[in-house]
């Protein structure tokens, strides 16, 4: 293959991975905007939307498709539900403080990642895709479900802009972000949008992962990386800002397959994680945020 | 508050490490061979502690400084045959100057972002491990080999592989490291760093440069989490790369948690109780990582100031 048709794959490649990745940093940056709360069990969440995906594509069988959309629409609400539990049984009652909800999310982290390795096992299990067309092109054939995802993401990101620019949803969220006390006083029930934030935010990890796991794999630490890259994402893109966290998802997700096509994986890693403290260290609003007021 | 009483407070803690010299002849061998193991990680926690508990920054990257302190140690002994006094001093001395990278670059932060800059650095330095796996053995870690696990003063020599001089060992660096703790929360120094801990701000009105005493904490607190990360290396011979992982960050924070921030005892208290919770249920299931979980929640939420940090609130207010 020639360089231009190669550098198209992993064009390709980097896309996919920055779609997942987009969805999973949105996630993370909205329950961070609105309620200032680093969530480390993000991944786990992440994990547990493949995971669902696999029990319910066995659970009914038949087609892959029949199997896949009944997960679709599921798994993010019982991953939703589960976050939305957590959130009113622990994060509430520490009433947001940043520091005591940190130390609380890596607890469900472990208790989560815990609890699938012993009701899920250790193994790496595949779902199918819901179909598998290959589209032809000149130089390579390409699954069109990779294609999909991109296309499934694209969709999911606008419609989540616009519920948060064109709603009264979204405006009472924006609020809720922009000043928690005075809307509270203006009449906004600022615990439920809190709730409802921390359940959407896990959502969005379930789904970023069903959309990924019919061509990788279920495992029950399948959320520490997406976890670390989500932080990179939203730490470059400026905490709390979507533009930004979609300018780098795909910043991150393409150059992630490109440097690990020159470099080992863990030297791409380590050289990513520490650009990305640099940043926060020098640059802390991020390279696309603004100074925060 | 602790002026009142530096009489008693001495006598509490001479009374503590007096009871685990004791107890070295009191208890079944598996018990000896578990509190030695405790006693050197509780100096991490100890070290921990000054940051975390005094002067209020939650670090999730210490593993690295336990991890500095180890491989400092044991790559000198097995990469260059170093004996065991160097080899502890090294490590100690990659521990203190890590933590002053650190400490400049992370101190620049604040909140939030401080957490997750420690937490990156950390990942940093556990990847470097597995990357230069030719020299530190990846992750399948390095033995130290017994022969090298020999302190000689002329004629005499100490074998600390011997359980005996092992649990003296760990004890020594205990209690030695548990009195400066107390000595330094007692100094003028001591209350600078609570003073930063409660408000910054008025801290630096005062005249008091808020950066500079941070960042000696930092180092520090990194300085005594490597003494305990060489000490590890030293006493159990085993270099591996998952003292290096996450996990070794947010265990000593478990145990400060539990024992109580800011008391100079705390850590102690949370470690024991930590490892006898897993000791314990490990015969039930091997989810340990589940009670971790479980505890961190529940400490956070019922129970956060700890066993010592309760006391002291409730009962004996000298507490240091």
């Amino acid at each position: 293959m020639h360089f231009g048709p190669h550098l198209l794959l992993a064009a390709l490649e980097g896309l996919v991975t920055s779609a997942v990745l987009a969805l999973t940093a949105l996630g993370l940056s909205l329950v961070f905007g609105v309620m200032r709360v680093v969530n480390v069990a993000h991944g786990e969440f992440f994990m547990l939307g493949a995971v669902l995906a696999w029990a319910i594509t066995t659970a009914i069988g038949g087609h892959p498709a029949l199997g896949f959309l009944a997960a679709l629409v599921i798994a993010p609400l019982i991953v939703g539900a589960i976050a939305l539990v957590a959130e009113r049984l622990v994060l509430r009652r520490l009433n947001y403080n940043p520091e005591a909800t940190i130390v609380a999310t890596i607890g469900m982290l472990y208790i989560i990642q815990q609890l699938a390795l012993t009701f899920y096992g250790p193994e790496a299990r595949p779902v199918e895709p819901p179909f598998s067309y290959r589209i032809l092109l000149p130089w390579f054939g390409y699954s069109g479900y990779k294609l999909s995802i991109i296309a499934a993401s694209a969709l999911i990101l606008i419609a989540t802009w616009l519920v948060l620019t064109r709603t009264r949803i979204g405006l009472i969220m924006r609020a809720t972000q922009y000043d928690s006390e005075t809307a509270q006083a203006f009449g906004i029930p600022v615990g439920r949008v809190y709730g409802g934030v921390f359940a959407l935010g896990a959502m969005l990890a379930a789904i970023a992962a069903l959309l990924i796991v019919p061509i990788s794999q279920a495992h029950y630490l399948m959320g520490q990386d997406p976890l670390l890259l989500s932080f990179i994402v939203v730490i470059i893109g400026g905490l709390g800002s979507l533009r930004g966290t979609v300018v780098a998802a795909v910043l991150i997700g393409m150059s992630d397959g490109i440097v690990s096509m020159f470099f080992s994986p863990t030297l791409a890693k380590i050289i990513a994680t520490l650009l990305v403290a640099m940043v926060l260290v020098f640059r802390p609003q991020g390279l696309f945020g603004t100074a925060s007021r | 508050m602790s002026d009142a009483s530096p009489v008693k407070a001495y006598a509490l803690h001479l009374g503590v490490i007096a009871l685990l010299f004791v107890l070295s002849f009191l208890l079944p061998e598996y018990y000896h061979g578990l509190l030695s193991r405790i006693m050197v990680l509780a100096v991490f926690a100890i070290g921990y502690n000054i940051l975390f508990g005094y002067v209020g920054l939650l670090s999730l990257g210490h593993a690295m400084f336990f991890g500095a302190g180890l491989y400092g140690a044991g790559l000198a002994v097995i990469q260059l045959g170093w004996g065991v006094p160097l080899a502890f001093v090294s490590g100690i001395a990659c521990g203190a100057v890590l933590a002053l990278v650190i400490g400049l670059l992370a101190l620049r932060t604040t909140g939030v972002a401080f957490m997750i800059v420690t937490m990156m650095f950390a990942q940093v330095f556990s990847l470097l491990i597995l990357y230069f796996a030719s020299w530190t053995g990846g992750d399948q870690g390095m033995v130290v080999p017994q022969p090298a696990r020999v302190l000689t003063f002329g004629a005499t020599s100490l074998d600390l592989t011997n359980p005996t001089v092992r649990y003296m060992s760990a004890l020594a660096l205990f209690s030695v490291v548990l009195l400066i703790t107390l000595a330094i929360v007692r100094s003028r120094y001591g209350r600078v760093l609570i003073a930063i801990r409660e408000n910054e701000e008025r801290t630096k009105m005062l005249g008091y440069d808020t950066f500079s005493n941070k960042l000696i904490a930092v180092v520090v607190s990194g300085t005594i989490c490597a003494a305990s990360g060489a000490a590890y290396a030293l006493l159990f011979g085993y270099v591996g790369s998952s003292f290096a992982s996450v996990q070794y960050s947010i265990l000593p924070l478990l145990w400060v948690l539990l024992g109580g921030a800011a008391t100079t005892l705390g850590p102690l208290i949370g470690t024991v109780f930590m490892y006898y919770v897993i000791d314990i249920t490990s015969g039930y299931t091997s989810a340990y990582l589940l009670i971790v979980g479980i505890a961190l929640i529940l400490l956070v939420l019922f129970f956060p100031k700890g066993v010592l940090g309760t006391i002291r609130q409730r009962w004996l207010g000298w507490l240091p």
